[in-house]
């Protein structure tokens, strides 16, 4: 018996797979736009029936307050939105240097923990649980209040060389300052650098046709240091340096570092450094011990094979978490409006949202910035773990 | 820092969901919930300070202590909640607290853009400087080049600046968010001179470890009118605040105080009659027992008692009336009539 071909019913448009799948996600759009914007509308309402003032014009009115560190030059006459742009590169400074220091605190630290020597390992261990597991609030407390607070008062300085002096009120360094020609030592420092660049891709390249190594490095640094040094000397050493002087109640002139920069910086970079010690361990060890019996037993020192075979290895492992505590050490810079730090928190979202009462904008704004920053650490770092990853074949 | 966080969140949170309140609004959340919430600030001794117990005192929290006695005939029927400089407008605007009754100053653009309304003037104020003996400062001019400590969020932030500019001298700001870290900077030298209200600065000198050796600076550089604030768009909470400052004022004057009210209602005086309610239903008016006023004045008193034993020579602060004395006596302070 023949069988007839069965053509099913066809079924009703919503229980078609590709209707439904459009269908839901435009229905939940449309329920997001509306319950933004109904939260839109609301805010609005709320805030004309409160009488408080909206929208963003606050930003060029004048401050009128001053902050105790900017980059920029800003006074009490400058607008609110010169205060963001300050508030912002005090915080950028102060992640930035905290990156850094944390980075090459906690390589040191995570490569010492695994050092044949009992005692540089257990030091090193003893550091990781110390930091690491007090609380950083605390531990910038510890730095401000604790170890800054026991610096003398400003008239009886601690000084190098009558230069540099450590008081209470921070750190004062002398302040280069460029006299006309200084460009000359610039410019010869450019052009050793490009000559460094040239140098060492020459040198590589021919000791892979030739196999004779040709000492790049000491020859680049020679060219770094000498080049610009006889441009100084040639263009008649214009630069001086602005020392600081005590003047009154404080110093004037030179560079300052304030103590709730310092001591922020310290906690940051030390407490950051912790965690970056164990994913260093951790990386290093992820490397089978095969490639260190292989490297050394092709001759290689252990330094070298550290920094040719294990390092280059650890870090595909280590770089997606080191971008985590990157990002940590950014946002946990915030803790600065604890010790009256000015940066984007304490000042911006701090003075700026109490002196003109906008709260919704600046803290508005402020996540934008944290969030900005992340996002642009992050996409760095993936970028830098792409080059570094393994290519497969 | 974390109640900063908590509150802002909770503005928002407030401000989005909240739905359009109308008058009287705030009374009568107040009379369901049983209490006033009442912000103050995070320990000045004499405007508001817990002691170790946690009892508050001070003319600030008097205030409160008042507004809890007109509106529920208990003058105990209050939460105070501390709070820093940065963080009690946020307070107010979100609903944490009904009236915020901490050594805040009266100005243009908190009346205006930040929604909020001053009920009135407890304490005529004026800012001023703290500086340590040792310095050998005889004035505020000799000033030029100090690192100066400031509360985050103040008033003094702006005057301060202001005044540095007009005299052309410098200085270098040091904003701490809390009046007591400031406190310990000037202690530690890590700044010369601590700038804030006058009666701030004595009240924060008596917690210094060492009182004598700091000294208050002759220079007044700005007017800083204290007084109660509540939030914009509920004129009926506004009005009962406002006039339970003035029922304490116009008592004093009347002298009608803690000890005499019971005996005063028996007065011929037809102001003290309706100050205390015994003659007309001015007390109704406000939607409160008519008697209001009494109740005030018999638990909490007249402003002349609550500054005396606050800041006044009944206390360690010492502080004379100056213009905070009432009209008739030189000072300022001056209600209108109950009538």
């Amino acid at each position: 018996m023949a069988e007839h071909p069965v053509t099913p019913a066809k079924p009703p448009f919503w229980n078609n797979p590709q209707v439904r799948a459009v269908l839901f996600q435009a229905i939940a759009l449309i329920a997001t736009v509306a319950l933004g914007l109904h939260i839109f509308d609301n805010t609005q309402d709320n805030l004309r029936r409160l009488g408080i003032a909206s929208g963003f014009g606050f930003l060029s009115s004048p401050s009128g307050f001053d902050l105790v560190q900017s980059l920029i030059p800003y006074s009490a006459a400058s607008s609110y939105g010169r205060v963001f742009w300050v508030a912002l590169l005090n915080t950028l400074l102060v992640s930035a240097l905290g990156i850094v220091l944390a980075t090459i605190i906690g390589f040191v630290i995570g490569i010492a923990r695994l050092s044949r020597n009992w005692l540089i390992s257990r030091l090193a261990l003893v550091y990781i649980e110390v930091f690491r597991n007090i609380p950083l609030l605390l531990q910038i407390f510890f730095w401000y209040f604790a170890v800054l607070r026991a610096m003398p008062p400003p008239r009886q300085s601690l000084s190098l060389g009558d230069a540099v002096f450590l008081n209470i009120r921070g750190l004062y360094l002398p302040a280069p300052e460029f006299q006309p020609g200084f460009g000359w030592v610039l410019a010869a420092f450019g052009l050793a650098v490009v000559l460094a660049i040239a140098l060492t891709r020459w040198a590589k390249r021919r000791q892979a046709a030739t196999g004779q190594p040709f000492p790049a490095l000491s020859a680049s640094l020679a060219l770094l240091l000498g080049l610009p040094l006889l441009a100084f000397w040639l263009a008649g050493s214009p630069l001086v340096w602005q020392v600081p002087e005590l003047q009154g109640f404080n110093f004037r002139g030179g560079w300052a570092v304030i103590p709730e920069m310092a001591s922020l910086l310290l906690a940051l970079s030390i407490y950051t450094a912790a965690f970056i010690a164990e994913i260093v361990r951790a990386g290093i060890q992820a490397v089978s011990h095969g490639q260190t019996e292989a490297s050394l037993s092709l001759g290689l020192n252990p330094g070298l094979t550290l920094r040719l075979i294990i390092l280059p290895q650890a870090l595909r492992v280590i770089i997606p978490p080191l971008t985590n505590q990157y990002l940590n050490l950014t946002k946990n810079s915030s803790l600065a409006a604890a010790i009256g730090y000015p940066d984007l928190v304490s000042a911006f979202a701090g003075t700026v949202l109490n002196q003109t009462g906008q709260a919704i904008e600046c803290i508005a704004i402020t996540m934008a910035v944290y969030l900005t920053i992340s996002l642009l650490i992050s996409l760095l770092m993936n970028g830098y773990n792409r080059r570094v990853a393994l290519v497969e074949r | 820092m974390n109640r900063f966080k908590t509150l802002t969140t909770a503005t928002t949170v407030l401000l989005l969901t909240a739905g359009a309140a109308h008058a009287g609004a705030t009374l009568n959340a107040i009379k369901e919930r049983g209490f006033i919430k009442c912000g103050v600030s995070d320990g000045l001794p004499g405007f508001s300070f817990a002691d170790e117990k946690g009892n508050y005192s001070g003319i600030d929290v008097d205030v409160c202590r008042a507004v809890a006695a007109a509106v529920f005939g208990d003058s105990t029927k209050v939460k105070f909640t501390p709070l820093t400089a940065k963080e009690r407008f946020t307070a107010l605007q979100s609903g944490e607290i009904d009236v915020l009754s901490r050594n805040t100053t009266w100005t243009s653009n908190r009346d205006s853009a930040q929604g909020m309304n001053f009920a009135g003037v407890t304490y005529y104020d004026g800012q001023g400087f703290l500086v340590n003996k040792k310095l050998g400062v005889k004035s505020a001019k000799e000033l030029d080049g100090a690192t100066v400590c400031i509360n985050a969020g103040t008033t003094h932030e702006l005057n301060l600046s202001d005044y540095f500019r007009a005299n052309k001298k410098k200085f270098t700001p040091l904003t701490y968010e809390k009046s007591d870290e400031s406190a310990k900077s000037l202690e530690a030298g890590r700044c010369d001179v601590l700038t804030s209200d006058q009666s701030q600065l004595y009240a924060q000198r008596i917690k210094l470890a060492k009182p004598d050796d700091y000294v208050v600076l002759p220079e007044v550089i700005s007017k800083e009118p204290l007084g109660p604030v509540v939030r914009h768009g509920d004129d009926e909470w506004l009005d009962i605040v406002k006039w339970t400052l003035y029922a304490m004022v116009n008592a004093e004057e009347l002298g009608v105080n803690s000890k005499n009210v019971e005996e005063m209602k028996k007065s011929t005086n037809p102001d003290v009659k309706r100050l205390l309610g015994v003659e007309g239903d001015k007390g109704k008016e406000f939607g409160l027992a008519n008697d209001w006023m009494a109740v005030v004045i018999r638990q909490v008193g007249n402003y002349g008692e609550i500054f005396e034993r606050n800041v006044g020579k009944d206390s360690p602060l010492k502080i004379a009336r100056g213009l905070n004395a009432l009209w008739n006596q030189g000072g300022l302070q001056y209600a209108p009539p109950v009538r």
